[in-house]
């Protein structure tokens, strides 16, 4: 039994979107007239035309025996794909049915900012039994998603797909496509969660150290995380078991099958919808040939496996000549769980899924002490990554310790020898080292002594299997930037937090200290953002209303992106061109991290200086 | 003897916090650094003025500090923006908490009667400020309560891993004693948990107390937690029949068994020794000065 209705080939798309502009003329479904608290189907069906109608409403969500309240859209989790078309106007009707407000985020599409669905930013919120009308006319394709700005909705339910097909000829070929939207469904209530992490420490792992543990970690190791008050285990916050992960929907034991006809070349969305999950994914006996990310296409680049980060998107293509099913597993990054579907040319043929491998652990690199004479993270990349940049014009004063590559290396010598004798070993804190800009205090636990760029590290657990595995380094626009100028300035935001209170900012402020403070833009600057992360979490930082160009070495052909992983005690740099006037959110998409004051404004001026 | 123990609890007290490594009372300029990184001439923090440059940024052009406060106002107006604005920073990072822990709570079998002792404790607030209190007690059964107290403290988290705690305690057994309560907690290197605390009653009485407890994981559920206190005093206390010194020690190992992480059933051992002038007192009351008690009990949270 095939149970994705998303099964279209190319061939059929076209009939398939006039049957389903035809649906969206009917009387309003059952589930827009009233409120809705029955169960909620697995998604994802399609909605396109000139008017799109969601209706947000309370249902209950069942997988593999748990079930528990979601917020469903349209009756789904997921809700449905919207399918739009570049330059073609529509208009997106949202109707909260919930009995508090909501919002729909478009995440990663170009919209005057009134629109982006942040409540307290780009407009007041949907209130209960209201509705608020989007007019949207594309200027841009590819794969993106929708979800709630509201409380932690986007956890219980409230997301979706969307896929902009271009104007013209898609550079990507495909005979058949499927959307992969990956997310957790836990019936514990998020603010049940959100507590939890606040007063207990490591409440949701259950691959902690312990006298019996199989890690390798000698003893002097362990005694080392344990004078710094930290766990090598601390990489998820929340995990299986707690968490069923879900693709489109289905759990591991609702067995989803998402058919192909051997020698097709199938075209995978794959969406990171959810709250706080980082996946490795690969389909074992398939290369990926990954052809878009974050929406923007990218020369071709085949890849075993792909560690995608909260928020971010990865178009692949298979080509899976032999009939038979693949197993798309995608595991956890802390391998606790996987979430799971087949993709097979027979009907009812299950894949056969590989083992949960070994739980990955953190290293002295991901405490920010560089990787002393290690390659990975002085690959060409980073010299080519630094060419547009002018080190002579930077204020190194501000930037203080915090340039890796810049500083001659015995500038450091003295620090680290200061650092060591403070404690008899190592500072993990040595708030010396961080610019003015950052506030110190309790909410920083963490100061990563020699912060390198790590946009070649393919995500923790990666970096030592014995495949092909994709880093942003290899990601190369597939257009050239012809009017890509020189950054006007450069700034560098840190990302702080402090593990055991589970506190997050930037820079040290939480959001609800400097709302009425944001981070200034004026209108068309080009500008050079430095994340630096003096955490030991990997965080996914996401700016509102704009692309950026992550800086990776590619000069001219740098990815476009909405969605960027810092690594653990390490930086990443990106270029922005902000010509999208209004004030936008840029936070980390780890949903419990934004909760916590991980998030900040981004306002760009209007041009001329006209509010 | 007075003078010397008043010495190595202030000590004591004023130690822990540098264990914490607390950088935060610091400024740059006072850093205590080694010669050589004085030297370095480009690192000089103390004569820039970041306060001035917002986020840090050099050189920001005129016009990105500028524009309206906040532009969805002149789209959508600025009362029904004002609801949201603030709702919104309000859940991003001010969250109140409210968290009640029972540490121990506990039958104790020993030689005479058997007994039970609580030690509860819990906090509402933010990250950074809370209003924390404590309780604890024990009797014997079959005879009033031995001890009881509760403490209402302000607590404020002055270190990556510590609160400064202050407030009141008062004594609900014996004669009626109120003190004045300043302490820490918090977590010290290789995970102690530490509560240490200073008590001032109004009878002018000084004395201190000491916890430590650490969780050594067995399996991801099967914890085993040793425990350590040390009550001391500055001055003889009669009434309360306190020594000068040392008064008591307890040295106590629990196993306990997560059947949640909020809930979980422990047994253990708990020795318990008076010393020197409370070891006195405890004999001229024909009671022993140094009891074993076999306990089992339950720690839990919410």
């Amino acid at each position: 039994m095939i149970k994705s209705n998303l099964s279209l080939s190319r061939r059929r798309m076209i009939g398939s979107l006039a049957a389903l502009s035809g649906l969206a003329a009917l009387p309003m479904p059952a589930w827009s007239m009233g409120k809705m608290g029955g169960p909620v189907r697995k998604g994802i069906h399609e909605l396109s035309g000139a008017k799109i109608d969601l209706h947000i409403a309370d249902g209950r969500f069942a997988t593999g025996g748990r079930s528990g309240h979601a917020i469903a859209v349209n009756g789904t989790v997921p809700g449905p794909l919207i399918r739009l078309k570049e330059g073609e106007q529509t208009i997106l009707s949202v109707h909260n049915m919930l009995d508090v407000d909501s919002s729909v985020h478009w995440h990663g599409l170009l919209l005057p900012f009134q629109f982006d669905g942040v409540p307290g930013i780009s407009f007041p919120g949907i209130k209960p039994g209201e509705r608020f009308d989007v007019p949207l006319t594309p200027r841009q394709s590819g794969t993106y998603w929708w979800h709630s700005h509201s409380g932690l909705q986007e956890q219980v339910g409230h997301y979706g797909p969307i896929i902009i097909d271009p104007a013209g000829p898609d550079p990507v070929q495909y005979d058949r496509e499927h959307i992969i939207l990956l997310s957790e469904f836990t019936p514990m209530h998020p603010h049940a969660i959100m507590k939890k992490l606040k007063v207990g420490e490591g409440y949701f792992s259950m691959q902690k150290t312990s006298a019996t543990d199989d890690y390798p970690l000698s003893a002097e190791e362990r005694r080392m995380w344990g004078r710094m008050r930290m766990m090598p285990t601390d990489i998820a916050d929340v995990s299986a078991p707690t968490y069923s992960y879900l693709i489109n929907g289905h759990g591991p034991e609702d067995g989803l099958e998402l058919p192909f006809t051997p020698g097709e070349r199938v075209r995978l969305r794959i969406i990171n919808g959810s709250a706080m999950t980082f996946f490795n994914v690969r389909l074992p006996g398939l290369s990926m040939t990954v052809v878009q990310a974050d929406g923007q296409n990218v020369q071709p680049v085949e890849v075993d496996e792909l560690q995608i980060g909260v928020a971010e998107t990865y178009d692949v293509i298979v080509t899976p000549t032999e009939a038979g099913a693949f197993a798309i597993a995608a595991e956890s990054m802390d391998r606790s769980g996987m979430a799971q579907a087949s993709l097979t040319s027979q009907p009812g043929r299950e894949a056969a899924f590989p083992a949960l491998r070994d739980p990955p652990l953190l290293s002295m690199v991901d405490m920010g002490h560089g990787s002393h004479g290690g390659g990975m993270d002085h690959g060409s990349g980073e010299a080519e990554a630094a060419e547009p940049m002018d080190h002579g014009k930077m204020d190194h004063a501000a930037m203080g310790h915090a340039m890796p590559e810049a500083a001659p290396a015995d500038a450091h010598s003295g620090h680290d020898m200061a650092a060591m004798d403070m404690s008899g070993g190592m500072d993990m804190r040595d708030t010396a080292l961080l610019p003015a800009s950052v506030k110190t205090g309790p909410g920083i636990d963490m100061v990563a002594m020699n912060p390198q760029d790590r946009t070649g590290y393919p995500g923790l657990g990666l970096d030592d299997v014995p495949h092909r595995v994709l880093n942003y380094r290899l990601l190369k626009s597939l257009e050239m930037d012809h009017h890509k100028r020189a950054p006007d300035r450069e700034m560098e935001l840190h990302l702080t937090g402090n593990m055991e209170r589970y506190m997050w900012s930037f820079d040290g402020r939480k959001f609800s200290a400097v709302g009425d403070d944001p981070i200034r833009f004026g209108y068309d600057e080009r500008v050079r953002v430095k994340l630096v992360n003096d955490t030991m979490m990997a965080h996914p930082i996401h700016l509102h209303g704009m692309f950026f160009e992550l800086v990776n070495g590619q000069g001219h052909y740098q990815p476009k992106k909405h969605t960027v992983i810092v690594q653990p005690g390490s930086s990443a740099t990106f270029d922005v061109t902000t010509d999208e006037p209004g004030d936008w959110a840029f936070h980390c998409h780890l949903l419990y991290h934004m909760h916590a004051g991980m998030m900040q404004t981004v306002s760009v001026a209007f041009p001329g200086g006209a509010a | 003897m007075m003078r010397l123990f008043s010495a190595s609890l202030a000590a004591m007290i004023m130690a822990t916090p540098a264990l914490a490594q607390d950088h935060t009372q610091m400024d740059h300029g006072a850093h205590q650094m080694p010669a050589a990184q004085e030297a370095e001439p480009e690192v000089d923090h103390s004569t820039m003025d970041h306060g001035a440059m917002g986020h840090g940024q050099p050189a920001s052009p005129p016009n990105s500090l500028t524009g309206p406060a906040n532009a969805a106002d002149a789209i959508w107006g600025a009362d029904a923006m004002r609801p949201s604005r603030e709702a919104l920073y309000e859940e991003h990072g001010d969250m109140q908490i409210f968290w009640f822990q029972g540490d121990r709570m506990e039958f104790r079998a020993r030689d005479g009667e058997d007994g039970y002792l609580w030690d509860v404790q819990g906090y509402y607030g933010g990250d950074i400020d809370k209003f924390w209190f404590k309780s604890e007690g024990e009797g014997s059964f079959g005879e009033p309560l031995e001890s009881a107290e509760v403490q209402a403290l302000y607590s404020r988290a002055i270190a990556p891993f510590f609160d400064l705690q202050a407030g009141v305690r008062q004594d609900l057994t014996g004669p009626d004693r109120t003190h004045a309560v300043i302490g820490i907690q918090g977590l010290a290197p290789y995970m102690f948990e530490v509560d240490a605390a200073a008590f001032l009653s109004n009878k002018g009485g000084l004395t201190a107390r000491i916890e430590a407890e650490y969780d050594q994981r067995l399996s991801q559920r099967l914890i085993l937690q040793p425990r350590a206190e040390i009550n001391l005093s500055a001055q003889e206390i009669p009434e309360l029949e306190i020594g000068s010194g040392v008064d008591n020690i307890e040295l106590g190992l629990r196993l306990r068994y997560e059947i949640a992480r909020e809930f979980a059933p422990y047994v253990g051992i708990e020795q318990e020794w008076k010393l020197g002038g409370s070891r006195d007192f405890a004999r001229l009351a024909g009671e022993d000065s140094s009891v074993t008690n076999y306990v089992v009990g339950v720690r839990f949270w919410f």
